[in-house]
């Protein structure tokens, strides 16, 4: 608590109901030392919201429109501490593992809040656990990737993965190809290839993911080496266990 | 085994039915001059009481060929062939207990040379009994085969009424109401008497649901006052982002459909569609007769950017099981996507208090 002695926790309220907002609102109304920085009513306003006032603590809903709260945190990082405030209890797992201080289950009483409140304060006090890698323990492993959400500043793109053309690894980026663009995300390359479906996206080199539907030839490049030429007359490289790979895929698909 | 084995009484009448028929060979042997009345009794009991058992054996190549699936030729071969060699097992059958008899007792002496000359009649006795017997297995194995479709029917008919249940408990979504608490307690500091309406809206809600649940039909009506109750509900949570239209032609507001099945609908286009819209959107119900059916659009906006829901599949599976337990081919549902208009069509046949319109 020494740290924050004198000065007040700013607080981020994030949920889609306005009488829930109000709830939230009101519970912190007896605490001085929290400030309500801002109320935002869908995951684009969270992360605009939370990458410009730079919060102490987030309460946040799941279900919303746009983005939901894991895809919001994703975005934004869990150098925070983050209280869940929700109607549905399958989350607590997932929330367990990007270490949310807490997770209220709606409707709760004032008392549980407090308790929510005190782990908050806690959690502010002591060291902050580093940031995991969200994107792969934010998501039931068992449910390939869908969609893929990218921050650029305060705004936020939606990739679809079927319209993923393909993924560079850039240093600590990947850069994401979509319909002539691309995004860059701070992920590596490994964690996106686990996330997404097997049957749809290709590890074909050390540095890039290619979306299968996209491939339209394999042609030889050297002696050894390959590439493949995507729909839209771009060439990626491919490495000799890439090559394997993607015949492997071929020879099934032709099988099939 | 043979079925006859494991019903006793059915055994017991099967053997009773063989004494008229032994009575009737005793009577054909001892006329036209041949045995005497003991002579023919010795030989026909014993042979009848072996002969019956023999001829349940017909229970295994009328099973092997039933009547309506095979072949003419190949039912008149198998069971000519059969009824010859039976017809030759039973005459010889006939010629050993007479010689047995004739051995054993001296006043049955010469039975076995008087017996010859029958022969012929013997012989055709057992062939006739033979196909007597091939008729009455024919006759059981049909009794077996409607009893088994009738059980199966019963059986599929248990298990149309229990998924209709199960569909029906599966309504009301427990975060539906942990949601609407959640208001109510917000609602108890901000504006009290706000949350007592709430409390009544949600009582009211639950009421109607149990009530028409457990009703066979209800008139679209009450289903139309169900999901107003329902939305009332929702708008206190959704506030201006939830509107509503509807759109239902008197003429058919009398009409009969099961209940609970546009309820669920609209929570679909709420859960999936309003809710994952900042600014809300519409739901539009609308509902006409035409030519003895009655078409149901329910339509509401949806963000096409926001993944596809993998439960929504769920509800819609329910309803279509539902539809389709009731009314088969005369009932359809389908589901349309047009730019941001996510809707759900139903087509049911017209009914109106039990009558066919």
């Amino acid at each position: 608590m020494s740290g924050l002695t004198g000065k007040k926790i700013r607080a981020v309220i994030v949920d889609d109901e306005e009488l829930a907002r109000q709830m939230l609102r009101e519970f912190l109304s007896g605490h001085e030392e929290i400030e309500i920085a801002a109320e935002c009513a869908n995951g684009f306003e969270a992360v605009k919201a939370v990458t410009e006032l730079k919060p102490d603590l987030i309460f946040l809903d799941i279900q919303m429109p746009k983005l939901d709260g894991f895809e919001v945190l994703e975005l934004i990082g869990t150098d925070r501490a983050v209280v869940f405030v929700t109607a549905y209890d399958e989350y607590a797992i997932r929330a367990f593992d990007i270490h949310a201080v807490d997770y209220l289950l709606k409707p709760f009483a004032a008392e549980r809040f407090e308790i929510a409140l005190q782990r908050a304060r806690q959690r502010l006090g002591g060291k902050l656990p580093a940031p995991t890698e969200l994107s792969s323990s934010a998501r039931p492993p068992s449910q390939p990737l869908e969609r893929i959400v990218v921050r650029d500043g305060a705004r936020v793109f939606i990739i679809p993965v079927a319209k993923l053309d393909y993924a560079e690894a850039q240093d600590d980026y990947v850069a994401l190809a979509t319909e002539g663009k691309k995004h860059l995300k701070q992920q590596t390359i490994s964690s996106l290839e686990g996330a997404l479906d097997p049957s749809r996206f290709l590890r074909i080199h050390r540095s890039y993911i290619v979306n299968l539907e996209r491939v339209t030839k394999v042609e030889p490049y050297s002696k050894d080496n390959h590439v493949v030429v995507l729909s839209n007359g771009t060439q990626l490289p491919v490495s000799r266990s890439g090559y394997t790979r993607l015949r492997e895929f071929l020879d099934q698909t032709r099988a099939r | 085994m043979h079925p006859l084995f494991t019903r006793p009484r059915q055994l017991g009448l099967y053997l009773l039915a063989w004494v008229p028929l032994a009575g009737i060979l005793v009577y054909l042997l001892t006329g036209g001059g041949g045995l005497s009345l003991g002579e023919a009794t010795a030989i026909t009991v014993p042979l009848c009481l072996v002969y019956a058992f023999v001829c349940l054996a017909a229970w295994y190549p009328c099973r092997a060929i039933p009547l309506e699936k095979s072949g003419f030729l190949k039912l008149l071969l198998t069971h000519l062939t059969a009824a010859a060699l039976l017809g030759t097992y039973w005459t010889y059958q006939a010629k050993e207990i007479a010689i047995a008899l004739a051995h054993f007792w001296p006043r049955f002496a010469g039975l076995n040379l008087r017996l010859a000359t029958h022969t012929p009649l013997l012989w055709i006795t057992g062939v006739l009994l033979y196909a007597m017997s091939v008729t009455f297995h024919y006759v059981l194995l049909a009794e077996q085969a409607s009893r088994e479709a009738q059980a199966r029917a019963l059986e599929a008919r248990v298990l149309a009424r229990d998924a209709e249940l199960k569909a029906l408990r599966a309504q009301v979504n427990p975060h539906f109401l942990f949601n609407c608490l959640h208001s109510v307690s917000a609602l108890t500091s901000s504006d009290a008497g706000k949350a007592r309406e709430m409390c009544i809206l949600l009582a009211d809600f639950l009421r109607t649901t149990l009530r028409l649940g457990g009703k066979e039909t209800i008139t679209l009506e009450e289903e139309l006052a169900l999901v107003r109750g329902y939305l009332a509900i929702e708008k206190v949570r959704f506030g201006a982002r939830l509107q509503m239209e509807e759109d239902v032609e008197k003429n058919v507001t009398e009409a009969l459909i099961p209940p609970l099945l546009l309820q669920p609908l609209v929570e679909n286009a709420i859960r999936h569609g309003i809710a994952n819209l900042p600014e809300g959107g519409v739901i539009r119900l609308s509902a006409q007769e035409k030519g003895k059916v009655v078409s149901i659009l329910v339509e509401n906006s949806f963000d096409p950017d926001s993944p596809a829901p993998l439960k929504t599949g769920l509800g819609l599976d329910n309803i279509r099981q539902r539809l389709d337990t009731r009314y088969g081919l005369e009932a359809s549902i389908s589901v349309r996507t047009e730019g941001n208009r996510f809707q759900v069509s139903l087509r049911l046949p017209a009914q109106q208090n039990g009558v066919m319109a």
